[in-house]
């Protein structure tokens, strides 16, 4: 699904170079570094308030104040507002998922535009996701909380952004619910989406990822192949 | 003579549909201030001036150049909805990380100035507007005797809301701007261009504001004071009917019209205050008003 893009083989689709970010007075990133390549599944891995959901928001120009560099598709961001920066092919899932209540199951389904070609149909959301035809016109936030993550993530499938950001897509939800959202991504994966996945579920993120980033303290302090991964050392990063 | 309650039919219904005029300007007038505060968190002051800007746009219209009543139903809305952009953008568009209050004082401000400038050129005496050939005389309804142009606005200020109602319950433009209302910065992560959205809906409610001043201008004098006397009542009207609820601010307005015109009819003293009592009690009840989400 993803076109050769500017910078020729092996080039990054993103691309993030000593980005800091700011809440105000408060400098939350400081230089994080770090790529995600075409059609791979990276995480970003680390403990509460480490900086991983700023990082996503800082990606997609959400936070105060923004340095450093970020490179998609061969292009700078740094520079752009939120809504040009979507436009250009990046697509978020928020934390807290941003279901809104005063639209309806099939609103909010349709509510991102689609920004170019090569995003799912309708059709093909709805195959994905069953649950959210029959509930077409519930309101957003009488789902329960699994079936507004899938709404969350459905989404922002139509779009035909090649760059999905998903900021801890399991969190809080039941064991099978994980389970279900982990066999989505990987069809999604094969679909050619390229993801970047924030997470503190361990166990989830093998499973699903080719490359794991660790973030302390607003920094990248390690990346590690998934197939090198060893439980040990990535749960001491976690804490757990 | 039929009478109802010891007050004659006719004189029950001629205050009635006194009563559904008035709640037709609440309505257009309390419809625009819910929309631009749903999505600018701005109340808006400037509202009453707008709204007399539109008589007097339309009033100046057909003075200076001889257009009549009915284009001036487009252009005044259209005039005064660009001057609200232009507000916005050079504006209001500065105060949005500031606190709302700075926004309420500029709007404020604004509609001083609007005020003064107009008193300046035309005094407080105020002009007057006749209704469109069409729309002279009234019929004799049996009961009562209808004057058109008062038909006429009723039925179009209707129209009005509900065409509003519909295009933000039911279209794809209303459920972005129903969202943006709620979460602004997703929305705009979404690759929609949310300012463009405030600053249209801005010019919008200033639009509207402006449509009921020229509906209004047949029917009252059209002078510099006239949006600040009636932009206190409609103020309560939205707190009554709930902050930012759409449905809500027009039912309202509709509904406290007519509570009016009763209060004329069995309570005349009261008549100028039974809305502002209404309001009291709401707030002490129901502090988010009838319509209102508390949050
Ligand atoms: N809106 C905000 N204003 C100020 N500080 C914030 C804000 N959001 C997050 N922070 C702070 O930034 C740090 C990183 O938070 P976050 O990126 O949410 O961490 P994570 O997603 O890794 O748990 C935390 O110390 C948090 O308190
Ligand atoms: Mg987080």
């Amino acid at each position: 699904m993803h076109e050769p893009h500017a910078g020729g083989a092996g080039a990054p689709l993103l691309a993030v170079r000593d980005l800091h970010a700011w809440y105000g007075e408060s400098h939350i990133l400081h230089g994080m570094d770090f790529e995600v390549r075409p059609g791979e599944v990276a995480t970003l891995l680390g403990r509460n308030g480490a900086g991983k959901t700023t990082t996503l928001k800082a990606i997609m120009g959400m936070v105060g104040r923004r340095t450093g560099s970020v490179v998609f598709e061969g292009g700078e961001t740094i520079r752009m507002p939120s809504n040009r920066i979507a436009r250009a092919g990046i697509a978020y899932c928020p934390e807290e998922r941003g279901i809104f209540a005063s639209l309806t199951v099939a609103e909010n389904l349709v509510l991102p535009p689609v920004i170019r070609p090569g995003g799912l149909t309708l059709a093909e959301v709805h195959e994905l996701f069953p649950r959210l035809q029959e509930r077409a016109d519930s309101q957003g936030t009488k789902l329960s909380g699994g079936e507004q993550q899938m709404l969350a993530i459905a989404r922002i499938l139509r779009t035909g952004s090649t760059l999905l950001l998903l900021d801890e897509p399991t969190e809080g939800l039941a064991p099978v619910i994980v389970q279900h959202i982990g066999t989505i991504l990987h069809r999604l994966k094969e679909r050619g989406f390229t993801i970047l996945l924030v997470e503190q579920n361990f166990h989830f993120a093998a499973g699903v990822a080719d490359r794991h980033h660790v973030v302390e303290h607003g920094r990248v302090v390690d990346c590690v192949p998934n197939s090198q991964a060893s439980t040990a050392t990535l749960q001491g990063y976690l804490g757990v | 003579m039929v009478t109802f309650f010891g007050v004659p039919i006719q004189a029950l219904m001629g205050q009635l549909l006194l009563g559904l005029i008035n709640g037709a300007s609440y309505a257009v007038l309390s419809l625009g201030l819910a929309l631009i505060f749903g999505l600018l968190n701005i109340i808006n002051f400037a509202h009453g001036a707008q709204y007399m800007m539109g008589a007097f746009v339309a009033w100046m219209l057909l003075t200076y150049a001889g257009i009549n009543y009915w284009l001036a139903l487009l252009v005044a809305p259209l005039v005064v909805g660009l001057f609200g952009v232009l507000i916005e953008r050079l504006l209001l568009h500065r105060l949005y990380k500031l606190d709302h209050l700075y926004g309420l004082l500029l709007t404020f401000g604004l509609a001083l100035i609007m005020e003064g400038l107009f008193r300046q050129a035309y005094g407080i005496s105020g002009q007057s507007y006749d209704p469109p050939q069409m729309l002279q005389g009234g019929v004799n309804l049996g009961f009562m005797f209808l004057p058109l142009y008062r038909g006429w606005v009723v039925v179009v200020a209707l129209a009005v809301c509900l065409a509003v109602w519909a295009g933000i319950e039911k279209t794809r433009l209303g459920a972005l701007l129903r969202a943006a209302t709620e979460n602004p910065a997703l929305v705009r992560a979404f690759g929609v261009n949310v300012p463009l959205l405030i600053t249209g809906t801005y010019g919008f409610g200033a639009a509207l504001a402006a449509f009921a001043g020229v509906l209004a201008a047949p029917l009252y004098s059209i002078n510099p004071l006239m949006g600040s006397n009636i932009i206190i009542i409609v103020f309560a009207v939205v707190v009554i009917g709930g902050m930012g609820s759409i449905l809500g601010s027009v039912l309202t307005g509709f509904g406290l019209g007519l509570v009016e015109g009763l209060t004329k009819v069995f309570y005349p003293e009261a008549s100028s205050t039974v809305i502002f009592v209404i309001m009291a009690i709401v707030l002490l009840i129901k502090p988010a008003g009838l319509f209102g989400r508390a949050n």
